[in-house]
This record gives C-alpha cells, structure tokens and sequence, in this order.
C-alpha cells in the first residue's frame, strides 16, 4: 500500500521520482546500502561494480541503487513510446540470497501502489545470461497483467567464478513500472515531478531532447575510428592495471582495472550500434570484453572486499 | 495397505520442465521403493508452478525380513581365512556359523545372517534426500548459503505415511536444513497460510481449498473448458493450441480465464501475425469469428488470480500490453510493405549464412541457378523458378519475420502478393519450405517444386562439403529432414530427375565458394559437363576443349574429384533416408539396397517403381522358386570359385552345351536378358518381370537334369559359366544377393 501519509506530489503512482525514492526508501529499510549510480557509462545496472564484483566472494552484501543504462542500439530517435537509448534501472542485490526474497519483491511492488489483490503477478521463466561478463543465473521475469516489470536472478556465476553464496538480484525497469501505475501510454508523458498544471515536469520535458540527439549520435555521428582506438585502448589499459595491481596472493587495483572493462563493453555497444562489427567480429569483441570482466573478478577475490584474508 | 505422499514446494517452476520433471519423480521413487522390495499398487505424480508432488499408494509398512547365507573356508583352513570369513559375516566366533558337507569339497562353514526388513518410513527416508539432491533438472540453480541444487529454491517438503482412516506419521528426513513435516502452503496470493496435511485425499481436498489445483490435466481441462465457454458466450470460436495449453497450465496454480479485446483497426495485420504476436509474448489466446474464418479482435488471458474487482484492472493491463505489441506489429507489418523485398537483397551480401559457406547472397545465387536448372524437368517455367528463388528468402529481412521468424515464408508469400508478384512465385516463396516434417504437406505447384528442391538440395551439399554431416542423434542443421523432403516431393509428385549430376555439379559450385575460386566462368564449363561423367579421364575423354575451359577458369581438378565424392556420398545419403522413408510405409529395405547396388542408381521414382515391381514378382510362386534357384546357381559358384581360386564368367561355349536342359537354359538366359534389358529401358518394370519369370522353368529344369561338376574340366567350366549367366541375367533389375529373407 502507498503510504497515506505522502504528499501528492511524492505518491509513486503520480511522479517517476517519487517511484524512484520509495524503492529507495523501502530497500533501505531492507538493511540496503543505498548507493548512487555509477559514475560511467553502462548497459545495465548489472555492470555497477556493487553487483558484479561484489557478487563474487564469500562477504555478505545488501546494495540497492539506480543506475542509469544506456543500450545506444534502442535508440529510436525519441519517437517510440516504449524504448528509448537511456532509462532508468533500479537495482537490488542480496547476498547471501534470502529465503524470503519473493515476498520482499512482492512487498516493494505493494510500496509502490501494485495491490496484490487486483492484479496478477507472475514469475515467468528467464534464465540470465551476459556473456559480456561470463555470467549466468536463473530466475524469472515478473509479470504484472502480462507486462515485464522485472528481473529476478539467482546468479550462479559471474566473470566466470562460481557465486558462493549466491546473490539474488532484482532488476526494476523504472519507466516501464511508472508507466504502469501512473497508467501512461507514453513514456514521454509520465509525470517527473509529481506537480501539475505549470509545475508539472514530464519526463519528456527532461529526456526527448536527448534521446533525439544521441539516436542521431549513435547511428549517425560517434566517431568509429576513434572508438576502435578506445577500446583497444581501455583493453591494454585493463591488462596493464591488473598487472600493476597484482602482488602475488593480493590485488591492490581490480576497481579501476575493471573501471576500464566497463569501458570498453560500452565503446563495443556504440560501436554494435554503428553497424561496423561484422557478425564473426561480434562473437570476437564480446569474448575479449568476457576475458577482461573475468581476470577482473579473479583480481577482486585477491582484495580485501573479496574476501581475501 | 498405507500410502505416501511427498510434496516439494519450491519457487516457481518453470512452465516447460513441469510435465518431465513428474514424470520423473514418479519414476525415480517407485523404482527405488521396488529396489528395496518395496512393491506398491499405484502411483500418480502432481506438478503446479510452486511443487511438484507424488502420491504413491498401497506399500507395505515394512520390508520383508531377509536371510543370507555366506559360504566360509572348509573346516581346518588356516587361521587368516577363518578370521576374515567371521569378519565379513559378523560373526564373534566359529560358534555362530554351521558346519555343511559337500562330497567335492568335504566340510565347510557357513554363516547364516538374518537382515531384519526395516519399517517402509524408514526406508523412504533414505530414499528421498537422495533423489532430491540427484534429481534431474534440465537446469538447476543454488541459492543463499546452501549447496543443494533444485530448479529454483526449495523451501519445504511434506512427507507423510500411513493407511487410510489413521493419522499418517510424518516421514523425518532432512535436506540442507529443509526439514520434512506435514504443512504446506496454499496460493501465492489468494491463501498463503500454512495448511497441515494428512494424506493424498486431505492434500488435494485442502489446497484445492486454498486455490491450488493440483493435478495438471485437470488445470488444462479446467482452462479448455472456460475459454471454450467464455469465448461460445461472444459467439466466438477458441482457436485451440496445445502448446500453448501446456505452457499456461504450467504458470497458475488457479486458472481464471478472462477475455480482452483490442482495437478493430489491428486486423487489417495478417491473422498469423497477430497470433503469433498475442502467442509469443503475451501467453495469450486468440479467436476466431465463425462466420467470417477470420480473427476476432479479442483475446482470452488466463489469470493466476480471483482478483477482487473481477478482473477488471488484469484485462485492461493485460490490453495495455497487447495494444503495444499489436503496434509494434502494424508498425513492422506496414514498413516491410513501404520497402519491397526487392530492397532487401543487397543486404544479404553482408550476412553470412554460414561461416564456411560464405553469405546469404552466395546461397541465394546458388539456390537461383539450381532452380531454373531443375524447373524444366518438373514442368515449371524456368523464368518464374528463378524469380521465386530471387524473392524466397527475402522475407528473413523483414521486421515481422525479425520478430516472429516461425513466420518465414508465410510473410514472404504475404509480401509478395502485395507487391503483385506472379502468383507461382508468391506461393514458393511459402511452400519452398515445405515439408517441414513426415506430417506436413509436400509442395504441389512446379515452381515451388523447383525453388524447394534446389533449397534443400544446396543445404545438403553445402553441409556435406564441409563435413558438417548428421551423426547420431546430432542433426543442428535438419539434413535428414532436408533428404526426406527431398524424397517425398520427387515420389509424391512423380518426378524423374537424375539426382547424382545434379548434386556433383553443385559440389563444385559450394566447393568454389569455399574454397574461394573465380566463380562466373566455371560456371559455364559445369554446365557443359555430360551429366555421368565420374573421373578426370572421363572428362579428359569428354572433350579437349571442355578441359581447356576448365583449366582456364581456374577450376582445379581436385575440386572435380571432391566433389564426385561428395555426390556418391550424398546419393547413399539419400539411399539410407528412402529405405526409413519406404520402411516406415511398410517396405521391405532390403528390396531398396538390391536395386541400389545396381550402377547408377540415382532416380528415386525409378527406384521405388522397379522396387515396388520386384516386391510384387518375388511374393508369386515363379518369383519365389526363381530365388532358390538364383542362390542354388550361386552357392555353387562360390565354392566352385573358391576351390579353384578363379572366377567364372563370361559367355558360355555353345559347343560344349551337351544336355538338352542345359542348351534350353542358355536360350532362355539370352532371351530373358534381351528382354528384360528392353522392358527396363522402357522402364515398364512389371514386363521385366514377367520376363524374368520364364527363366524359372529352364532353371529348375537344369538342376534336375544336369551335373554341374562334371568330370570333364571343359564341361565342368562352361557349367559354371552357364551358371553365371543366371545371375547376370537377374542383374538387370537388382543384385539378388541383396535380397534377404
């Protein structure tokens, strides 16, 4: 139920950014640590180095937080309703998984105004997979009235390293829920601010603009020359910060090691977006991001919050 | 007798793994409580999204005591044998064991041990974690802290044991920190509180209560029933779906089937579109209007849930979600038809159809030149052939087959009409597919004929020029199914082709492509080549100028020979698939390897006709007693031969025919060769056989009268030709040494 107590305009069935602070807030009460969004360019929040590599090794971890993700192929130039090159994820990562990890899922879409009692909530198979960063899980997504409004993902492996224990992961799709319970067609027309008449902010009013000028950059303009060099640029800088980092039984530097894995899975989007990767080459730049995620997950067990002793 | 019920409750499980995963509970716990001498009367397993259970009924409440006897070492055998017989027996001392005779071996221990039979309860609890730990999943996942495998997490398990009418005992067992107890839980939403259960009745009859439907078919039966009913109410018609029947039964625990509609303009998108849209991403039914045939623009969900506003807010989310994807439908549906196919071709220069056979645009061109080869010999104009092989596979560049790509074909076909293509080429560019299986309809019309063999048959080719041949159960790329389809057009259609030139002269088209040789030019000298020739000498022989051509179009040798294996590879290939073929319709496969092994076996229809000819001969009286005396003639031979370590053939001296019987059979053995030799170039098979028939009298005649092993060399050798002959003379329809039985 939506607290009764909250102001309109912070009522999650009326504004995209009140959504966004319940499932906050609700996490929070979780014994999450709230953390912000990563300060680079992502496919998922997935990517955030507080799921991947704080899914691997043996410490507990509870993080939630939303992370812009950008899929620079989606871009429709800001006139499809639904999918869009830029949108919000809110992420949600328990480790060790709790037993009771559906019913909280249950319950942060009751905090956000889904009443259990009128619409039908579904775990429909869909097993995980990112062979970016050779990792896989199995879960479902959940479906209200037949539309997916998350992931849920019991990951089994990450960077190739066996998860023990396992995390759960929660992956909300924002503007797909906020469009659901604000009972919009259109995701430019959700309500930002919760305000209306003069005040009111559409999510349009903050994204269209950008989401025409970065389709146009993603198919049209982004300099592939200079992004074939970036990413071999951000390969060799990944391999040679997980040597300077390495000292035998300990890792002093897998953060920015994979700081640069991050980089170049994105650079590789932009170029997928471009057309200038031929099918065979595909499979070859996915494998070299894959080995990059992996010799960054066997650098953070060697660090202290991967649990070495 | 008592019954067991077990009851794995876990997080959902996924729709698909459902039905198996019963069974296999089922199977895995009778056949370990058998094992165990633990006979039952019946068992029947039950599966829903959140547990999968089993009631077995009528077991005995405790094994039967059992009673071994271990035979020792012989009375005074030396100490250490003594000691280990006590050890492995369990027994203290020599007092416990007894003292048997045996008039061999004299006297020896031996040790009688009694094994009581445990309580069943007991049993069941060794039994169980076992097979939860082993049990097998398709896929199976850990959670939290713990290392136990289930499908999705595992969080109790009801065990329960006991006769009807008595409170059942709880089976105790555990599996990592689940312990086994008698409370369950009902629906997710609609009655989640703990349920104390007793036995099979009490179980369903409580969830059932609690908006749980535990029995599978029962669910299906329940939703078929309802949409049927709901949709008669609208005057509808359910367009049924099985598959999709299975997958819904498998998402709700309490199906509630609810209908929604969506806007009229979304039928002008082809039917299968829609569905396939509705189907794929929604799980949802479509229906049809009975007076048009049409679609209806309404659909039927079926809901997990007794929602508190009747349904109201599920249907109209669910057409939220339906209306999108009905959008992005028209969307796809009318920009593929702003663009014609023709657009899209030069597309597929970039697209690899496979790594080593290079892009869809090579195959494309290959499957052209196939066509218009193959279309005058089924009856097809050779100008429409080709236009239907250009547009065939366009469609696979379309958005909408983009998104559904069971639609291929149809689309194409769908594409083609609106742009007002030759109505054979709008047909082909759907039936060239087809037969997708042993059950689907064979294409009728001579272009899709054309366009469908010459697709299937650059498949085949191209597979086998790799080495990408179907072994075992492995088979990624349909290569029977494509020899199969193969096979049923040319017999359903009663069509003559030649297939060994045919596909020789395709190997050397993909072998260039694999090998990268300068293409436009060799094509021509392919071309040009007489259809049977199987060696270099033979084109060498064929003529010099043809050579030149060859030599000068960079088309090597060696790629000749490859591809003459490829061809007589892939013709036996085909051979293999006509005997399942001809075997799963009742025909005897040794039939079909007697007419094999004749040279240059290659026309199917020919084939299964001369096959079907001899079938008929050998089930008369002539056939059969002419059979005998073919392999009388032959094992005679073959000691004769062996003996003297030479072969006898060739023609018979007709100055050492002595015997009347022997005179007549040589005449007889010229004629029915003569004959049968004209009846089968006329191909009129049941003539031949006829034929053939009158060489049965002559035969026995001969046996009867005539010693072949004559003590004169001279005779005895010309015999033995005579008898050879016999055997040449059947060679014209089929190598009898291949027919069995």
């Amino acid at each position: 139920m939506i607290d009764p107590a909250l102001p309109a305009h912070m009522r999650p069935d009326r504004s995209f950014q009140a959504l966004l602070l319940t499932l906050q807030r609700f996490w929070a009460d979780q014994g999450c640590v709230v953390l912000q969004p990563y300060d680079m360019e992502v496919g998922a929040g997935t990517f955030h180095p507080a799921t991947t590599l704080r899914a691997l090794g043996p410490k507990p971890w509870k993080a939630a937080y939303v992370q812009p993700s950008r899929r620079p192929k989606d871009g429709r130039y800001g006139e499809n309703p639904n999918r869009l090159q830029h949108y919000y994820q809110f992420q949600v990562i328990l480790k060790p998984s709790p037993d009771n990890l559906q019913e909280l899922y249950l319950k942060s879409l009751q905090a956000i105004g889904v009443d259990l009692g009128l619409h039908d909530v579904r775990f429909v198979e869909d097993d995980w997979e990112s062979p970016t960063l050779g990792a896989w899980g199995l879960g479902w997504e959940c479906w209200c009235d037949g539309m997916e409004v998350s992931q849920f993902t019991y990951f089994q492996q990450v960077a190739g390293i066996e998860c023990a224990p396992v995390s759960g992961e929660l992956t909300y799709g924002l503007e797909r829920l906020a469009m659901y319970v604000q009972g919009v067609e259109n995701v430019y027309d959700l309500n930002f601010n919760g305000r209306e008449g003069a005040e009111k902010i559409s999510y349009g009013d903050v994204f269209l603009q950008a989401e025409q000028e970065y389709s146009r950059h993603n198919f049209e303009a982004a300099d592939t020359e200079m992004l074939l060099e970036q990413f071999r640029m951000a390969e060799k800088a990944c391999h040679k910060y997980l040597a300077f980092g390495d000292k035998g039984e300990r890792h002093e530097m897998a953060l920015p090691a994979y700081d640069q894995c991050i980089k170049a899975s994105h650079v590789f989007n932009l170029l997928d977006a471009r057309g200038v990767i031929s099918v065979t080459e595909r499979q070859s730049y996915i494998l070299r991001v894959r080995e990059l995620a992996k010799a960054c997950g066997a650098a953070w067990l060697k660090t202290a919050a991967g649990g070495a002793a | 007798m008592p019954d067991l019920l077990i009851e794995l409750f876990s997080e959902e499980i996924p729709a698909r793994m459902q039905a198996q995963a019963a069974d296999g509970l089922k199977k895995l716990v009778t056949d370990a409580l058998v094992e165990r001498g633990l006979l039952y009367e019946g068992a029947k397993a039950f599966v829903t999204p959140r547990r999968l259970a089993l009631a077995v009924h009528g077991l005995p409440g405790r094994q039967a005591d059992q009673r071994e006897e271990k035979k020792g070492p012989r009375v005074g055998a030396p100490e250490g044998a003594i000691a280990g017989f006590l050890k492995s027996a369990g027994l203290a001392s020599l007092d416990q064991a007894s003292v048997q005779s045996d008039p061999k071996k004299g006297d020896f221990y031996v040790a009688v041990v009694e094994k009581p039979g445990r309580p069943t309860p007991e049993v069941i609890a060794d039994i169980i974690p076992a097979i939860i730990r082993g049990f097998p999943w398709p896929k199976s996942m850990r959670w939290g802290s713990g290392s136990l495998r289930w499908v999705r997490p595992l969080h109790s398990i009801v065990a329960t044991f006991g006769a009807e009418g008595d409170e059942p005992e709880v089976v105790r067992f555990e599996v990592d920190g689940i312990v086994s107890s008698n409370v369950t839980y009902g629906h997710r939403f609609l009655a989640p509180a703990p349920i104390t259960v007793k036995r099979l009745d009490d179980w369903m009859a409580k969830l059932e209560a609690a908006k749980v439907v535990v029995d599978r078919d029962r669910r299906k039966d329940i939703i078929l029933n309802d949409a049927k009913d709901l949709a008669l109410a609208n005057g509808l018609e359910l367009v049924e779906d099985e598959g999709l029947l299975d997958e819904v039964a498998g998402l709700v625990e309490w199906p509630v089937v609810l209908m929604g509609a969506f806007e009229e303009r979304f039928l002008d998108i082809p039917d299968e579109v829609i569905r396939a849209t509705i189907r794929a991403n929604q799980k949802c039914f479509v229906l049809k209007n009975p007076a048009t045939g049409r679609l209806a623009n309404r659909f039927l969900l079926i809901s997990n849930l007794v929602a508190s506003d009747g349904g109201a807010a599920i249907v109209a989310g669910n057409e939220r979600v339906i209306r999108a994807r009905l959008s992005d439908a028209k969307f796809f549906w009318d920009t593929d038809r702003v663009n014609g196919l023709e657009s899209r071709m030069p597309r597929f220069q970039s697209i690899t159809f496979h790594e080593k056979l290079g892009s869809q645009a090579e195959r494309i061109e290959r499957i052209r030149r196939l066509a218009v080869e193959i279309a005058p010999k089924v009856g097809a104009q050779p100008a429409l052939a080709e236009e239907a092989a250009l547009y065939a596979k366009a469609d696979l560049l379309t958005e909408v087959v983009g998104e559904f790509p069971e639609l291929q074909g149809l689309m194409g076909r769908y594409y083609a009409q609106d742009e007002n293509l030759p109505p054979e080429v709008a047909a082909a560019c759907e039936e060239h597919y087809k037969p997708q299986g042993p059950g689907d309809r064979v294409p009728t019309a001579p272009v899709s004929i054309a366009v469908a063999l010459a697709d299937k048959i650059d498949t085949l080719v191209g597979f086998w020029a790799i080495d990408e041949k179907p072994t075992g159960s492995k088979d990624p790329y349909a290569l029977r199914r494509a020899a199969l389809g193969v096979i049923r057009i040319v017999l359903e259609n009663g069509l003559r082709i030649r297939l060994w030139s045919i596909l020789r002269n395709r190997a050397i088209e993909v072998l260039q492509t694999i090998k990268q040789l300068p293409f436009e030019e060799a094509i021509d000298s392919i071309s040009a080549l007489p259809p049977d020739i199987r060696t270099l000498k033979g084109v060498q022989a064929a003529e010099d100028e043809l050579l030149f051509k060859f030599a000068s179009s960079g088309l090597r040798l060696t790629v000749f020979g490859e591809a003459v294996k490829i061809a007589d590879d892939l013709l036996s290939f085909f051979a293999d698939r006509l005997k399942v073929h001809l075997r799963e319709h009742g025909a005897r496969h040794d039939l079909v390897d007697a007419v094999f092994a004749l040279e240059g076996q290659d026309d199917l229809f020919l084939l299964v006709e001369r096959m079907t000819a001899l079938a008929r001969f050998l089930e008369t009286e002539d056939g059969k007693t002419l059979l005998a005396g073919y392999r009388r003639a032959v094992n005679i031979l073959r000691i004769e031969e062996k003996k003297d370590g030479r072969a006898f053939t060739g023609p018979t001296n007709a100055a050492l025919l002595k015997e009347p019987a022997e005179e007549r059979l040589a005449d007889a053995i010229e004629q029915v060769k003569r004959r049968v030799a004209t009846a089968v170039a006329a191909e009129d098979f049941e003539t031949a056989m006829t034929a053939l028939a009158d060489l049965r009298a002559p035969v026995d005649a001969f046996f009867d009268a005539v010693t072949v092993n004559d003590p004169d060399p001279a005779l005895r050798e010309n015999r033995l030709k005579l008898l050879d002959e016999i055997r040449a003379a059947t060679r014209g329809i089929a190598d009898f040494d291949r027919i069995g039985g």
